[in-house]
Protein backbone atom coordinates (compact mmCIF):
# COMPACT_ATOMS: atom_id res chain seq x y z
CA UNK A 1 0.00 0.00 0.00
CA UNK A 2 2.70 2.46 0.99
CA UNK A 3 4.88 1.38 -1.89
CA UNK A 4 1.96 1.84 -4.20
CA UNK A 5 1.23 5.34 -2.96
CA UNK A 6 4.87 6.25 -3.40
CA UNK A 7 4.60 5.40 -7.09
CA UNK A 8 1.38 7.33 -7.60
CA UNK A 9 1.85 11.04 -6.92
CA UNK A 10 -1.90 11.65 -7.11
CA UNK A 11 -2.62 8.97 -4.56
CA UNK A 12 0.19 10.23 -2.37
CA UNK A 13 -1.13 13.78 -2.33
CA UNK A 14 -4.68 12.57 -1.76
CA UNK A 15 -3.56 10.20 0.95
CA UNK A 16 -1.57 12.92 2.74
CA UNK A 17 -4.53 15.30 2.63
CA UNK A 18 -6.93 12.68 3.94
CA UNK A 19 -4.47 11.57 6.61
CA UNK A 20 -3.94 15.17 7.73
CA UNK A 21 -7.68 15.81 7.82
CA UNK A 22 -8.22 12.64 9.82
CA UNK A 23 -5.47 13.52 12.30
CA UNK A 24 -6.80 17.04 12.67
CA UNK A 25 -10.28 15.71 13.35
CA UNK A 26 -9.15 13.00 15.75
CA UNK A 27 -6.86 15.23 17.78
CA UNK A 28 -8.95 18.39 17.61
CA UNK A 29 -8.53 19.38 21.29
CA UNK A 30 -4.75 19.06 20.94
CA UNK A 31 -4.35 21.29 17.91
CA UNK A 32 -6.98 23.93 18.57
CA UNK A 33 -5.30 27.04 20.04
CA UNK A 34 -8.54 28.35 21.56
CA UNK A 35 -11.87 27.09 22.79
CA UNK A 36 -14.03 27.04 19.66
CA UNK A 37 -17.08 28.04 21.68
CA UNK A 38 -15.45 30.90 23.66
CA UNK A 39 -17.21 34.12 22.77
CA UNK A 40 -15.02 37.21 23.00
CA UNK A 41 -17.09 40.15 21.87
CA UNK A 42 -14.37 42.81 22.09
CA UNK A 43 -12.26 40.73 19.72
CA UNK A 44 -14.98 40.20 17.12
CA UNK A 45 -14.22 40.27 13.40
CA UNK A 46 -10.47 40.32 13.91
CA UNK A 47 -8.55 39.72 10.68
CA UNK A 48 -6.10 36.81 10.39
CA UNK A 49 -2.80 37.05 12.31
CA UNK A 50 -4.16 39.47 14.88
CA UNK A 51 -2.65 39.28 18.36
CA UNK A 52 -4.66 38.25 21.37
CA UNK A 53 -4.48 40.16 24.62
CA UNK A 54 -3.90 37.02 26.66
CA UNK A 55 -1.05 35.91 24.37
CA UNK A 56 -0.97 34.09 21.04
CA UNK A 57 -2.57 34.95 17.73
CA UNK A 58 -5.89 34.44 15.98
CA UNK A 59 -4.09 32.92 12.99
CA UNK A 60 -7.18 32.91 10.81
CA UNK A 61 -9.01 35.74 12.56
CA UNK A 62 -12.26 35.68 14.52
CA UNK A 63 -15.92 35.60 13.59
CA UNK A 64 -18.81 37.92 14.39
CA UNK A 65 -18.84 37.01 18.11
CA UNK A 66 -15.07 36.79 18.51
CA UNK A 67 -14.60 33.01 18.26
CA UNK A 68 -11.29 31.79 16.86
CA UNK A 69 -11.76 30.67 13.24
CA UNK A 70 -8.87 28.20 13.24
CA UNK A 71 -10.16 26.43 16.33
CA UNK A 72 -13.62 26.23 14.89
CA UNK A 73 -12.25 24.90 11.61
CA UNK A 74 -10.36 22.18 13.48
CA UNK A 75 -13.42 21.14 15.44
CA UNK A 76 -15.59 21.48 12.36
CA UNK A 77 -13.52 18.87 10.54
CA UNK A 78 -14.87 16.30 12.99
CA UNK A 79 -18.42 16.91 11.90
CA UNK A 80 -17.67 17.07 8.19
CA UNK A 81 -15.53 13.95 8.09
CA UNK A 82 -17.61 11.79 10.39
CA UNK A 83 -20.85 12.73 8.70
CA UNK A 84 -19.33 12.08 5.28
CA UNK A 85 -17.84 8.76 6.34
CA UNK A 86 -20.98 7.55 8.05
CA UNK A 87 -23.14 8.57 5.10
CA UNK A 88 -20.88 6.68 2.70
CA UNK A 89 -20.92 3.55 4.86
CA UNK A 90 -24.66 3.52 5.24
CA UNK A 91 -25.27 4.34 1.60
CA UNK A 92 -22.75 1.83 0.28
CA UNK A 93 -23.94 -0.94 2.56
CA UNK A 94 -27.61 -0.44 1.77
CA UNK A 95 -27.05 0.16 -1.94
CA UNK A 96 -24.74 -2.83 -2.35
CA UNK A 97 -27.17 -5.06 -0.52
CA UNK A 98 -30.06 -4.03 -2.75
CA UNK A 99 -27.93 -4.27 -5.88
CA UNK A 100 -26.62 -7.67 -4.93
CA UNK A 101 -30.01 -9.14 -4.15
CA UNK A 102 -31.50 -7.67 -7.28
CA UNK A 103 -28.69 -8.93 -9.51
CA UNK A 104 -28.48 -12.37 -7.96
CA UNK A 105 -32.10 -13.31 -7.58
CA UNK A 106 -33.68 -11.31 -10.40
CA UNK A 107 -37.43 -11.67 -10.82
CA UNK A 108 -39.63 -10.02 -8.24
CA UNK A 109 -36.69 -8.81 -6.14
CA UNK A 110 -35.28 -7.06 -9.16
CA UNK A 111 -38.65 -5.53 -10.00
CA UNK A 112 -39.13 -4.10 -6.52
CA UNK A 113 -35.60 -2.77 -6.27
CA UNK A 114 -35.63 -1.10 -9.66
CA UNK A 115 -38.94 0.47 -8.72
CA UNK A 116 -37.32 1.79 -5.53
CA UNK A 117 -34.42 3.15 -7.57
CA UNK A 118 -36.75 4.88 -10.01
CA UNK A 119 -38.72 6.47 -7.19
CA UNK A 120 -35.49 7.67 -5.61
CA UNK A 121 -34.15 9.08 -8.85
CA UNK A 122 -37.33 10.90 -9.75
CA UNK A 123 -37.16 12.98 -6.57
CA UNK A 124 -35.13 16.19 -6.63
CA UNK A 125 -32.61 15.42 -3.90
CA UNK A 126 -32.36 18.85 -2.34
CA UNK A 127 -36.11 19.16 -2.10
CA UNK A 128 -36.35 15.77 -0.46
CA UNK A 129 -33.53 16.63 1.92
CA UNK A 130 -35.07 19.93 2.98
CA UNK A 131 -38.48 18.32 3.33
CA UNK A 132 -37.14 15.55 5.54
CA UNK A 133 -35.07 17.96 7.61
CA UNK A 134 -38.06 20.21 8.06
CA UNK A 135 -40.16 17.24 9.15
CA UNK A 136 -37.71 15.49 11.46
CA UNK A 137 -35.60 18.47 12.46
CA UNK A 138 -31.86 18.80 11.92
CA UNK A 139 -29.42 16.50 13.59
CA UNK A 140 -26.38 14.46 12.76
CA UNK A 141 -28.22 11.16 12.42
CA UNK A 142 -30.87 12.60 10.14
CA UNK A 143 -28.21 14.21 7.99
CA UNK A 144 -26.36 10.91 7.66
CA UNK A 145 -29.57 9.14 6.72
CA UNK A 146 -30.43 11.77 4.13
CA UNK A 147 -26.98 11.70 2.56
CA UNK A 148 -27.12 7.91 2.43
CA UNK A 149 -30.53 8.17 0.82
CA UNK A 150 -29.04 10.38 -1.84
CA UNK A 151 -26.22 7.99 -2.75
CA UNK A 152 -27.40 4.41 -2.31
CA UNK A 153 -28.84 4.33 -5.81
CA UNK A 154 -25.38 4.68 -7.33
CA UNK A 155 -24.11 1.65 -5.45
CA UNK A 156 -27.20 -0.38 -6.15
CA UNK A 157 -26.92 0.15 -9.88
CA UNK A 158 -23.21 -0.54 -10.07
CA UNK A 159 -23.32 -3.60 -7.85
CA UNK A 160 -26.30 -5.01 -9.72
CA UNK A 161 -24.50 -4.71 -13.03
CA UNK A 162 -21.40 -6.33 -11.59
CA UNK A 163 -23.34 -9.17 -10.03
CA UNK A 164 -25.15 -9.83 -13.29
CA UNK A 165 -21.89 -10.36 -15.10
CA UNK A 166 -20.12 -12.15 -12.26
CA UNK A 167 -22.81 -14.68 -11.50
CA UNK A 168 -22.30 -16.33 -14.87
CA UNK A 169 -18.56 -16.66 -14.45
CA UNK A 170 -17.15 -20.16 -14.30
CA UNK A 171 -15.80 -19.65 -10.81
CA UNK A 172 -19.27 -19.04 -9.46
CA UNK A 173 -20.45 -22.19 -11.19
CA UNK A 174 -17.44 -23.98 -9.75
CA UNK A 175 -18.32 -22.75 -6.27
CA UNK A 176 -21.86 -24.00 -6.85
CA UNK A 177 -20.46 -27.34 -7.90
CA UNK A 178 -18.38 -27.46 -4.72
CA UNK A 179 -21.52 -27.20 -2.61
CA UNK A 180 -21.30 -23.57 -1.49
CA UNK A 181 -24.66 -22.23 -0.28
CA UNK A 182 -26.31 -19.11 -1.75
CA UNK A 183 -25.59 -16.76 1.16
CA UNK A 184 -21.90 -17.65 1.23
CA UNK A 185 -21.78 -17.48 -2.52
CA UNK A 186 -23.01 -13.90 -2.45
CA UNK A 187 -20.94 -12.71 0.48
CA UNK A 188 -17.65 -14.50 -0.16
CA UNK A 189 -17.54 -15.09 -3.88
CA UNK A 190 -19.56 -12.36 -5.53
CA UNK A 191 -19.42 -9.26 -3.30
CA UNK A 192 -15.60 -8.98 -3.12
CA UNK A 193 -15.54 -8.97 -6.91
CA UNK A 194 -17.81 -5.93 -6.98
CA UNK A 195 -15.72 -4.07 -4.46
CA UNK A 196 -13.34 -2.05 -6.59
CA UNK A 197 -15.97 0.02 -8.44
CA UNK A 198 -17.82 0.44 -5.15
CA UNK A 199 -14.71 1.91 -3.55
CA UNK A 200 -14.20 4.32 -6.41
CA UNK A 201 -17.80 5.46 -6.11
CA UNK A 202 -17.43 5.64 -2.34
CA UNK A 203 -14.50 8.00 -2.72
CA UNK A 204 -16.41 10.36 -4.92
CA UNK A 205 -19.61 10.15 -2.95
CA UNK A 206 -17.78 10.82 0.30
CA UNK A 207 -16.50 14.00 -1.28
CA UNK A 208 -19.99 14.75 -2.43
CA UNK A 209 -21.47 13.95 0.98
CA UNK A 210 -19.15 16.48 2.62
CA UNK A 211 -20.15 19.06 0.05
CA UNK A 212 -23.84 18.34 0.47
CA UNK A 213 -23.61 18.45 4.25
CA UNK A 214 -21.87 21.81 3.98
CA UNK A 215 -24.52 22.98 1.56
CA UNK A 216 -27.38 21.94 3.82
CA UNK A 217 -25.72 23.51 6.84
CA UNK A 218 -25.13 26.64 4.80
CA UNK A 219 -28.84 26.73 4.05
CA UNK A 220 -29.41 26.48 7.78
CA UNK A 221 -31.24 23.16 7.69
CA UNK A 222 -28.29 20.89 8.44
CA UNK A 223 -26.24 20.27 11.51
CA UNK A 224 -27.27 22.03 14.72
CA UNK A 225 -25.85 25.55 14.19
CA UNK A 226 -24.26 25.66 17.65
CA UNK A 227 -21.90 22.84 16.69
CA UNK A 228 -19.05 24.18 14.60
CA UNK A 229 -19.14 22.61 11.16
CA UNK A 230 -17.67 23.87 7.92
CA UNK A 231 -21.09 24.37 6.44
CA UNK A 232 -22.44 26.39 9.36
CA UNK A 233 -19.26 28.47 9.36
CA UNK A 234 -19.82 29.34 5.73
CA UNK A 235 -23.28 30.41 6.72
CA UNK A 236 -22.00 32.45 9.66
CA UNK A 237 -19.79 34.48 7.38
CA UNK A 238 -22.42 35.18 4.77
CA UNK A 239 -23.40 38.59 6.18
CA UNK A 240 -19.78 39.69 6.47
CA UNK A 241 -18.44 38.63 3.09
CA UNK A 242 -17.54 42.24 2.21
CA UNK A 243 -16.18 43.30 5.58
CA UNK A 244 -14.66 40.10 6.98
CA UNK A 245 -13.88 37.72 4.11
CA UNK A 246 -11.96 35.29 6.30
CA UNK A 247 -14.99 33.94 8.12
CA UNK A 248 -16.32 32.15 5.04
CA UNK A 249 -13.16 31.82 3.02
CA UNK A 250 -11.22 29.49 5.29
CA UNK A 251 -13.97 26.89 5.75
CA UNK A 252 -14.48 27.06 1.98
CA UNK A 253 -10.80 26.32 1.40
CA UNK A 254 -10.92 23.49 3.95
CA UNK A 255 -13.88 21.92 2.17
CA UNK A 256 -12.20 22.28 -1.21
CA UNK A 257 -8.91 20.72 -0.16
CA UNK A 258 -10.53 17.84 1.72
CA UNK A 259 -12.85 17.00 -1.15
CA UNK A 260 -9.95 17.13 -3.59
CA UNK A 261 -7.84 14.87 -1.37
CA UNK A 262 -10.58 12.29 -1.02
CA UNK A 263 -11.21 12.25 -4.75
CA UNK A 264 -7.52 11.77 -5.55
CA UNK A 265 -7.19 8.99 -3.02
CA UNK A 266 -10.37 7.27 -4.17
CA UNK A 267 -9.18 7.32 -7.73
CA UNK A 268 -5.84 5.71 -7.01
CA UNK A 269 -7.38 3.21 -4.61
CA UNK A 270 -9.21 1.76 -7.57
CA UNK A 271 -5.92 0.82 -9.18
CA UNK A 272 -4.57 -0.56 -5.94
CA UNK A 273 -7.56 -2.74 -5.18
CA UNK A 274 -7.69 -4.46 -8.51
CA UNK A 275 -5.75 -7.68 -7.96
CA UNK A 276 -5.48 -8.20 -11.69
CA UNK A 277 -3.65 -4.91 -12.07
CA UNK A 278 0.08 -4.82 -12.57
CA UNK A 279 2.12 -5.17 -9.44
CA UNK B 1 -20.97 -57.32 -9.87
CA UNK B 2 -20.93 -54.37 -7.49
CA UNK B 3 -23.84 -51.98 -7.80
CA UNK B 4 -23.00 -48.92 -9.89
CA UNK B 5 -22.07 -45.69 -8.13
CA UNK B 6 -24.01 -43.61 -10.62
CA UNK B 7 -27.07 -44.95 -12.40
CA UNK B 8 -28.68 -43.02 -15.21
CA UNK B 9 -31.72 -44.40 -17.00
CA UNK B 10 -33.53 -42.63 -19.81
CA UNK B 11 -32.17 -39.23 -18.94
CA UNK B 12 -33.56 -36.45 -21.08
CA UNK B 13 -32.86 -32.76 -20.90
CA UNK B 14 -34.77 -30.07 -22.73
CA UNK B 15 -34.57 -26.32 -22.77
CA UNK B 16 -37.29 -23.76 -23.26
CA UNK B 17 -40.89 -23.31 -22.29
CA UNK B 18 -43.71 -25.82 -22.21
CA UNK B 19 -44.93 -25.12 -25.73
CA UNK B 20 -41.53 -24.77 -27.35
CA UNK B 21 -39.09 -27.28 -25.96
CA UNK B 22 -35.71 -28.04 -27.45
CA UNK B 23 -34.61 -31.54 -26.52
CA UNK B 24 -30.83 -31.56 -26.17
CA UNK B 25 -30.32 -34.90 -24.44
CA UNK B 26 -32.66 -37.85 -24.96
CA UNK B 27 -32.85 -41.40 -23.62
CA UNK B 28 -29.38 -41.51 -22.19
CA UNK B 29 -28.78 -44.56 -20.00
CA UNK B 30 -25.55 -45.69 -18.42
CA UNK B 31 -24.01 -46.76 -15.16
CA UNK B 32 -20.65 -45.95 -13.64
CA UNK B 33 -19.12 -48.67 -11.47
CA UNK B 34 -17.07 -47.72 -8.42
CA UNK B 35 -13.42 -47.22 -9.32
CA UNK B 36 -14.16 -47.07 -13.03
CA UNK B 37 -12.79 -44.44 -15.37
CA UNK B 38 -15.49 -43.70 -17.89
CA UNK B 39 -14.88 -41.49 -20.89
CA UNK B 40 -17.67 -39.61 -22.63
CA UNK B 41 -16.79 -38.37 -26.06
CA UNK B 42 -18.75 -36.31 -28.53
CA UNK B 43 -18.61 -33.09 -30.51
CA UNK B 44 -19.73 -29.71 -29.23
CA UNK B 45 -23.46 -29.73 -28.56
CA UNK B 46 -23.72 -33.50 -28.27
CA UNK B 47 -25.04 -33.13 -24.72
CA UNK B 48 -22.09 -34.67 -22.93
CA UNK B 49 -21.39 -31.70 -20.64
CA UNK B 50 -25.08 -31.06 -20.00
CA UNK B 51 -25.61 -34.65 -18.92
CA UNK B 52 -22.81 -34.32 -16.41
CA UNK B 53 -23.96 -30.92 -15.14
CA UNK B 54 -27.39 -32.42 -14.58
CA UNK B 55 -25.86 -34.97 -12.19
CA UNK B 56 -25.08 -32.08 -9.82
CA UNK B 57 -28.28 -30.25 -10.77
CA UNK B 58 -26.24 -27.34 -12.08
CA UNK B 59 -28.29 -26.72 -15.20
CA UNK B 60 -29.97 -23.33 -15.58
CA UNK B 61 -33.58 -23.03 -14.45
CA UNK B 62 -34.80 -23.06 -18.05
CA UNK B 63 -33.78 -26.70 -18.42
CA UNK B 64 -36.15 -29.54 -17.65
CA UNK B 65 -34.59 -32.82 -16.64
CA UNK B 66 -36.38 -36.15 -16.64
CA UNK B 67 -35.23 -39.70 -16.03
CA UNK B 68 -36.73 -43.00 -14.99
CA UNK B 69 -33.75 -43.56 -12.70
CA UNK B 70 -31.12 -41.02 -11.75
CA UNK B 71 -29.25 -42.19 -8.71
CA UNK B 72 -25.93 -41.63 -7.06
CA UNK B 73 -25.08 -44.34 -4.52
CA UNK B 74 -28.75 -45.20 -4.14
CA UNK B 75 -29.90 -41.59 -3.65
CA UNK B 76 -32.30 -40.12 -6.16
CA UNK B 77 -30.63 -37.01 -7.56
CA UNK B 78 -33.86 -35.52 -8.88
CA UNK B 79 -35.79 -35.60 -5.63
CA UNK B 80 -33.01 -34.50 -3.25
CA UNK B 81 -33.74 -31.15 -1.58
CA UNK B 82 -31.37 -28.20 -1.99
CA UNK B 83 -29.47 -28.91 1.21
CA UNK B 84 -29.11 -32.53 0.18
CA UNK B 85 -27.70 -31.73 -3.24
CA UNK B 86 -25.37 -29.12 -1.75
CA UNK B 87 -24.04 -31.72 0.65
CA UNK B 88 -23.31 -33.92 -2.34
CA UNK B 89 -21.64 -31.23 -4.43
CA UNK B 90 -17.93 -31.07 -3.82
CA UNK B 91 -18.11 -33.65 -1.07
CA UNK B 92 -19.14 -36.81 -2.90
CA UNK B 93 -19.20 -35.60 -6.48
CA UNK B 94 -16.62 -33.03 -7.51
CA UNK B 95 -16.22 -31.33 -10.82
CA UNK B 96 -13.24 -29.98 -12.69
CA UNK B 97 -14.12 -27.36 -15.26
CA UNK B 98 -12.77 -26.80 -18.70
CA UNK B 99 -11.27 -23.37 -18.33
CA UNK B 100 -8.96 -23.06 -15.34
CA UNK B 101 -8.48 -19.38 -16.09
CA UNK B 102 -12.13 -18.62 -15.54
CA UNK B 103 -12.99 -21.15 -12.88
CA UNK B 104 -10.94 -19.58 -10.09
CA UNK B 105 -12.22 -16.52 -8.27
CA UNK B 106 -9.77 -13.68 -9.04
CA UNK B 107 -10.18 -11.86 -5.74
CA UNK B 108 -9.69 -14.74 -3.33
CA UNK B 109 -6.36 -16.38 -2.54
CA UNK B 110 -5.78 -19.95 -3.65
CA UNK B 111 -5.53 -21.04 -0.02
CA UNK B 112 -8.87 -19.46 0.75
CA UNK B 113 -10.56 -21.17 -2.18
CA UNK B 114 -9.23 -24.63 -1.42
CA UNK B 115 -9.65 -24.43 2.33
CA UNK B 116 -13.20 -23.14 1.99
CA UNK B 117 -14.28 -26.44 0.50
CA UNK B 118 -12.48 -28.46 3.13
CA UNK B 119 -14.06 -26.35 5.87
CA UNK B 120 -17.49 -26.47 4.33
CA UNK B 121 -17.57 -30.23 4.13
CA UNK B 122 -15.58 -31.32 7.15
CA UNK B 123 -16.18 -28.52 9.65
CA UNK B 124 -12.49 -28.18 10.47
CA UNK B 125 -10.71 -25.05 11.69
CA UNK B 126 -9.18 -22.49 9.37
CA UNK B 127 -5.64 -23.52 10.29
CA UNK B 128 -6.38 -27.20 9.75
CA UNK B 129 -8.03 -26.44 6.43
CA UNK B 130 -5.02 -24.43 5.29
CA UNK B 131 -2.69 -27.27 6.22
CA UNK B 132 -4.91 -29.60 4.27
CA UNK B 133 -4.87 -27.20 1.31
CA UNK B 134 -1.07 -27.20 1.36
CA UNK B 135 -1.06 -31.02 1.35
CA UNK B 136 -3.44 -31.04 -1.59
CA UNK B 137 -1.32 -28.59 -3.54
CA UNK B 138 1.71 -30.75 -2.88
CA UNK B 139 -0.24 -33.81 -4.04
CA UNK B 140 -1.10 -32.18 -7.36
CA UNK B 141 2.50 -31.16 -7.91
CA UNK B 142 2.49 -27.46 -7.12
CA UNK B 143 5.94 -26.45 -5.86
CA UNK B 144 6.22 -24.45 -2.61
CA UNK B 145 2.60 -25.14 -1.60
CA UNK B 146 2.68 -23.19 1.66
CA UNK B 147 3.89 -20.05 -0.10
CA UNK B 148 1.51 -20.49 -3.01
CA UNK B 149 -1.51 -20.56 -0.69
CA UNK B 150 -1.26 -16.83 -0.16
CA UNK B 151 -1.21 -16.05 -3.88
CA UNK B 152 -4.03 -15.07 -6.21
CA UNK B 153 -5.04 -16.98 -9.35
CA UNK B 154 -3.43 -14.46 -11.71
CA UNK B 155 -0.05 -15.37 -10.25
CA UNK B 156 -0.41 -18.94 -11.52
CA UNK B 157 0.24 -20.28 -15.02
CA UNK B 158 -2.51 -22.15 -16.89
CA UNK B 159 -1.20 -25.59 -16.01
CA UNK B 160 -0.71 -24.62 -12.39
CA UNK B 161 -4.26 -23.26 -12.25
CA UNK B 162 -5.62 -26.53 -13.52
CA UNK B 163 -3.64 -28.28 -10.79
CA UNK B 164 -5.21 -25.90 -8.29
CA UNK B 165 -8.63 -26.74 -9.69
CA UNK B 166 -7.90 -30.40 -9.20
CA UNK B 167 -6.70 -29.75 -5.66
CA UNK B 168 -10.00 -27.95 -5.03
CA UNK B 169 -11.91 -30.87 -6.45
CA UNK B 170 -10.01 -33.26 -4.19
CA UNK B 171 -10.55 -31.11 -1.10
CA UNK B 172 -13.91 -32.76 -0.44
CA UNK B 173 -12.43 -36.24 -0.91
CA UNK B 174 -15.09 -37.04 -3.48
CA UNK B 175 -16.00 -40.52 -4.60
CA UNK B 176 -16.89 -39.40 -8.10
CA UNK B 177 -14.81 -36.90 -10.01
CA UNK B 178 -16.33 -35.38 -13.12
CA UNK B 179 -13.72 -33.86 -15.38
CA UNK B 180 -15.24 -31.71 -18.10
CA UNK B 181 -12.53 -31.28 -20.73
CA UNK B 182 -10.01 -30.35 -18.05
CA UNK B 183 -7.05 -30.32 -20.39
CA UNK B 184 -8.54 -28.61 -23.43
CA UNK B 185 -7.17 -25.18 -22.51
CA UNK B 186 -3.68 -26.52 -21.87
CA UNK B 187 -0.78 -27.23 -24.16
CA UNK B 188 0.11 -30.81 -24.98
CA UNK B 189 2.98 -31.39 -22.57
CA UNK B 190 1.03 -29.96 -19.66
CA UNK B 191 -1.95 -32.08 -20.78
CA UNK B 192 0.16 -35.22 -20.49
CA UNK B 193 1.34 -34.24 -17.00
CA UNK B 194 -2.19 -33.53 -15.80
CA UNK B 195 -3.52 -36.79 -17.20
CA UNK B 196 -0.71 -38.76 -15.58
CA UNK B 197 -1.39 -37.04 -12.30
CA UNK B 198 -5.13 -37.69 -12.37
CA UNK B 199 -4.51 -41.37 -13.16
CA UNK B 200 -2.12 -41.62 -10.24
CA UNK B 201 -4.55 -39.86 -7.90
CA UNK B 202 -7.33 -42.15 -9.05
CA UNK B 203 -5.27 -45.20 -8.21
CA UNK B 204 -4.17 -43.78 -4.86
CA UNK B 205 -7.57 -42.56 -3.72
CA UNK B 206 -9.80 -45.14 -5.39
CA UNK B 207 -11.87 -42.45 -7.05
CA UNK B 208 -14.37 -43.01 -9.79
CA UNK B 209 -13.85 -40.73 -12.76
CA UNK B 210 -16.05 -39.54 -15.57
CA UNK B 211 -13.97 -37.76 -18.17
CA UNK B 212 -15.85 -35.66 -20.68
CA UNK B 213 -13.98 -34.65 -23.81
CA UNK B 214 -14.17 -34.23 -27.56
CA UNK B 215 -10.74 -35.79 -27.92
CA UNK B 216 -11.09 -39.52 -28.44
CA UNK B 217 -7.34 -40.08 -28.60
CA UNK B 218 -7.00 -38.64 -25.11
CA UNK B 219 -9.36 -41.22 -23.65
CA UNK B 220 -7.09 -44.15 -24.52
CA UNK B 221 -4.79 -42.87 -21.83
CA UNK B 222 -7.44 -42.55 -19.13
CA UNK B 223 -10.68 -44.37 -19.69
CA UNK B 224 -11.43 -48.05 -19.38
CA UNK B 225 -14.81 -47.61 -21.05
CA UNK B 226 -16.07 -45.00 -23.50
CA UNK B 227 -19.53 -43.64 -24.26
CA UNK B 228 -19.83 -41.98 -27.64
CA UNK B 229 -22.54 -39.34 -27.77
CA UNK B 230 -24.09 -37.80 -30.84
CA UNK B 231 -26.91 -35.28 -30.96
CA UNK B 232 -27.95 -35.88 -27.36
CA UNK B 233 -27.92 -39.69 -27.57
CA UNK B 234 -25.47 -42.41 -26.77
CA UNK B 235 -24.57 -44.09 -30.04
CA UNK B 236 -21.95 -46.48 -28.78
CA UNK B 237 -20.81 -47.83 -25.44
CA UNK B 238 -17.77 -50.09 -25.39
CA UNK B 239 -14.55 -50.78 -23.57
CA UNK B 240 -11.74 -48.56 -24.75
CA UNK B 241 -9.88 -51.46 -26.34
CA UNK B 242 -12.90 -52.72 -28.25
CA UNK B 243 -13.83 -49.25 -29.36
CA UNK B 244 -10.44 -48.65 -30.91
CA UNK B 245 -10.01 -52.17 -32.21
CA UNK B 246 -13.42 -52.51 -33.84
CA UNK B 247 -15.65 -49.48 -33.73
CA UNK B 248 -19.22 -50.43 -34.58
CA UNK B 249 -21.03 -47.17 -35.05
CA UNK B 250 -20.22 -45.19 -38.22
CA UNK B 251 -19.86 -42.05 -36.10
CA UNK B 252 -17.23 -43.71 -33.92
CA UNK B 253 -15.45 -44.86 -37.04
CA UNK B 254 -15.53 -41.32 -38.33
CA UNK B 255 -14.18 -40.00 -35.05
CA UNK B 256 -11.36 -42.51 -35.11
CA UNK B 257 -10.70 -41.68 -38.73
CA UNK B 258 -10.35 -38.02 -37.87
CA UNK B 259 -7.54 -38.56 -35.39
CA UNK B 260 -4.36 -37.48 -37.13
CA UNK B 261 -2.00 -40.37 -37.63
CA UNK B 262 -4.37 -43.01 -36.28
CA UNK B 263 -6.24 -44.02 -39.42
CA UNK B 264 -4.97 -45.11 -42.78
CA UNK B 265 -3.05 -42.28 -44.37
CA UNK B 266 -4.75 -38.92 -44.13
CA UNK B 267 -7.29 -38.10 -41.50
CA UNK B 268 -10.79 -37.62 -42.81
CA UNK B 269 -13.32 -35.02 -41.76
CA UNK B 270 -17.05 -35.61 -41.50
CA UNK B 271 -19.24 -33.96 -44.09
CA UNK B 272 -21.95 -31.46 -43.24
CA UNK B 273 -23.04 -30.26 -39.82
CA UNK B 274 -24.64 -31.93 -36.80
CA UNK B 275 -28.43 -31.77 -36.62
CA UNK B 276 -30.25 -28.81 -35.17
CA UNK B 277 -32.17 -29.80 -32.01
CA UNK B 278 -34.86 -27.24 -32.91
CA UNK B 279 -35.81 -29.13 -36.08
CA UNK B 280 -35.60 -32.84 -35.35
CA UNK B 281 -36.00 -35.09 -38.36
CA UNK B 282 -37.26 -38.64 -38.21
CA UNK B 283 -34.80 -41.45 -38.38
CA UNK B 284 -31.30 -41.79 -37.04
CA UNK B 285 -29.88 -38.37 -36.19
CA UNK B 286 -26.58 -39.34 -37.76
CA UNK B 287 -28.11 -40.55 -41.02
CA UNK B 288 -27.56 -37.30 -43.01
CA UNK B 289 -23.82 -37.53 -42.42
CA UNK B 290 -23.48 -41.29 -42.37
CA UNK B 291 -21.62 -42.99 -45.24
CA UNK B 292 -23.42 -46.28 -44.52
CA UNK B 293 -26.95 -44.89 -44.22
CA UNK B 294 -29.79 -46.86 -45.78
CA UNK B 295 -33.44 -45.97 -46.34
CA UNK B 296 -34.37 -47.51 -43.02
CA UNK B 297 -31.94 -45.16 -41.20
CA UNK B 298 -33.76 -42.13 -42.61
CA UNK B 299 -37.16 -43.28 -41.42
CA UNK B 300 -36.64 -45.00 -38.11
CA UNK B 301 -34.17 -44.21 -35.32
CA UNK B 302 -32.22 -47.22 -34.02
CA UNK B 303 -32.23 -47.93 -30.29
CA UNK B 304 -29.11 -48.52 -28.23
CA UNK B 305 -28.91 -52.32 -28.08
CA UNK B 306 -26.60 -54.67 -26.27
CA UNK B 307 -24.23 -56.51 -28.62
CA UNK B 308 -23.35 -59.58 -26.58
CA UNK B 309 -20.31 -58.74 -24.42
CA UNK B 310 -19.08 -56.10 -26.77
CA UNK B 311 -21.07 -53.17 -25.38
CA UNK B 312 -24.02 -51.28 -26.83
CA UNK B 313 -24.50 -49.70 -30.24
CA UNK B 314 -27.32 -47.66 -31.76
CA UNK B 315 -27.08 -48.54 -35.44
CA UNK B 316 -29.17 -50.68 -37.78
CA UNK B 317 -26.06 -51.92 -39.55
CA UNK B 318 -24.17 -52.94 -36.42
CA UNK B 319 -25.24 -56.56 -36.03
Amino acid sequence: MLRFLARSPQGLIGGLIVLTAALVALGAPLWAPFDPFAVDLPARLQPPLSAVASGGYHLLGTDAVGRDILSRLIYGSRVSLSVGLAAVFVGAAFGSLIGCLSGYFGGLVELVSSWLIDVQLSFPFLLLAIFLLATFGGGTLIIVAILALGTWVNYARIVRGQVLSIKHQDYIEAAHAAGVGPLRLILVHILPNTLSPVIVVAGFSMAQAILTEAGLSFLGVGIDPTIPSWGTMLNDGRDYLQSAWWISTFPGIAIGITVLGISLLGDSLRDLLDPRGAR
Amino acid sequence: MTPPLLTVENLSIAFGTRDKRLPVVSDVSFGVAPGEALGIVGESGSGKSLSMLSVLRLLPASATVGATRFEFDGRDLLSLDDAGIRALRGREIAMIFQDPLAALNPVLTIGRQISEIARRHFGISRAQALRRAAELLAAVGVPDPAGRLKQYPHQFSGGMRQRVMIAMALAGQPRLLIADEPTTALDVTVQAEIIGMIKRLQADLGMTIVWVTHDLALLTRIATRVLVMYAGRIVEDASTEDLFACPRHPYTKALLGSIPGAGQGRSRALPARPPDPANPEPGCPFAPRCPEATDRCRIEAPALVQQGDAGRVACWNAS
